[in-house]
């Protein structure tokens, strides 16, 4: 229950990580908050040659506006996010995802980039940045390139992120006053991972759906999108028939995986139940 | 080598150390090893029991998932630093006594640190917001309702 021995590199810049992380190659691994990694390196699960700490990087810690998005720091920590004041519908999202992430000792310390980089396919970070179509910033010595959400998440714990590249931000457009946003999970304890979590934005004009957002985490090897559900909410009036419709039609369309937390059927049967009182919850 | 002992001072309890640790030491080793400060416990070592919650500058963290090489030269408190000097309770703590709020104590300085780290900061507090703070811990004898009726005892207390 102790990590095997690593090289501990704590870097004083970004162009000191990148450094690092070019010269140390696959066996190196970025150190954020930790609260994912650590776990992994006390069970040996992960055991790298090499940890870049990039904790002491202030710079890339906080929230800065822009007139359409908003930049999140990749080491803004999740309590950042549950007390964030981001305006609007984008601010509500923030808040209640940041709320559900594990317990508060771990969202004091966890951040943002660090689980969006570690691609739980049931993290909130991370189906939110597939919910809202995030941009990805990543860093390298060969320079800077961005990555959208739909590509960065390959598989499970895995992404685009090549083993030199820094994650150190990630684009979130704002939502106008028309959305209405939630997130629903389901876990056995509180504060696990979910076994299955469901975010929802929906801009609602005049009591008509027009753009429908709904992404579903823990039923697939990434967080996914539900076409299905957003086909069908799209354009609908915004009530009982269109949100059973939808919820019912996301579930049929998802192949979840089965597990020790639940057979296929019963995360089938969550989908089902959580989009719908999503929809039913989904607010300002 | 990187991977060798690290010259790192902690300020824990209002008191400096300096300590020598290999990086891969976690600061709850670091605190019970080379500061000599055995309150802090460790159940599980991977984030899942809550026994070695500390407060670092000023906020709840487990202690088996920091380093001690990223505590250097940040604000520690442990259950060491509650008492007064002259062995004054923390509110806490005779909140904890007068509900028995524990049995075996393995799991209370978690607790402390967890309820200090809440009461102590400018976070609103509900009976609501108490329980969902302290599902981070576990405790195997009490039950959890006395854990929850000492918080909210001294809640009452702290926050007058």
């Amino acid at each position: 229950m102790k990590p095997a021995p690593f090289d501990y590199i704590p870097a004083a810049s970004v162009a000191e990580a990148v450094a690092a992380l070019a010269e140390l190659g696959d066996g190196s691994k970025v150190l954020a908050g930790g609260q994912s990694l650590l776990p992994m390196m006390n069970f040996r699960l992960a055991r790298p040659d090499a940890l870049v700490d990039i904790g002491g990087l202030g710079e890339l810690r906080g929230v800065q506006a822009r007139e359409r998005f908003i930049e999140v720091g990749a080491l803004t920590r999740h309590l950042d996010l549950e007390r964030t004041g981001v305006p609007g519908p984008l601010g509500s999202l923030l808040r209640s995802a940041g709320a559900q992430v594990g317990h508060l000792p771990i969202r004091t310390r966890g951040t943002f980039g660090g689980s969006v980089a570690h691609a739980d396919p049931a993290s909130e970070w991370c189906v939110l940045a597939a919910l809202l179509d995030a941009t990805m910033t990543v860093t390298s010595l060969a320079g800077t390139r961005t990555v959208a959400a739909a590509d960065f998440f390959t598989t499970i714990f895995t992404t685009a992120l090549e083993p030199d590249e820094l994650l150190t931000a990630v684009t979130l457009p704002r939502l106008d006053e028309s959305y209405r946003v939630a997130v629903v999970e389901f876990a056995r304890r509180a504060g696990d991972f979910a076994i299955v979590a469901v975010m929802v934005a929906c801009s609602v004009r005049n009591g008509v759906i027009g753009d429908a957002r709904v992404c579903l985490g823990g039923v697939a090897d990434r967080p996914v999108r539900s076409l299905a559900a957003e086909s069908l909410l799209a354009g609908q009036p915004a009530g009982a028939a269109a949100f059973r419709a939808a919820a019912d039609a996301a579930a049929a369309a998802v192949s979840p995986p089965a597990d020790i937390h639940g057979s296929a059927g019963y995360r089938r049967d969550l989908v089902s139940v959580l989009l719908r009182r999503a929809l039913e919850r989904m607010a300002p | 080598m990187s991977r060798a002992k690290r010259d790192l001072i902690l300020y824990v309890n209002g008191d400096r150390f300096a300590v020598s640790v290999e990086p891969r030491k976690s600061l709850a080793d670091t605190l019970r090893e080379d500061c000599h400060l055995t309150g802090t416990h460790l159940g599980c070592e991977h984030g899942v029991c809550g026994a070695c919650t500390v407060l670092l500058d000023g906020e709840p963290v487990r202690a088996c998932l920091i380093l001690g090489v990223q505590a250097a030269g940040h604000s520690i408190r442990t259950v060491e630093g509650l008492a007064g000097e002259n062995g004054t309770l923390h509110p806490l703590q005779q909140a904890f006594w007068d509900n028995h709020g524990l049995q075996c104590g393995f799991c209370t300085p978690g607790f402390l640190m967890l309820a200090a780290g809440l009461l102590e900061s400018a976070d609103p507090v509900t009976d609501d917001k108490i329980d969902d703070v302290l599902s981070s811990n576990l405790c195997r004898c009490t039950g959890y309702q006395n854990i929850t009726r000492a918080v909210c005892a001294a809640a009452r207390v702290m926050r007058q």
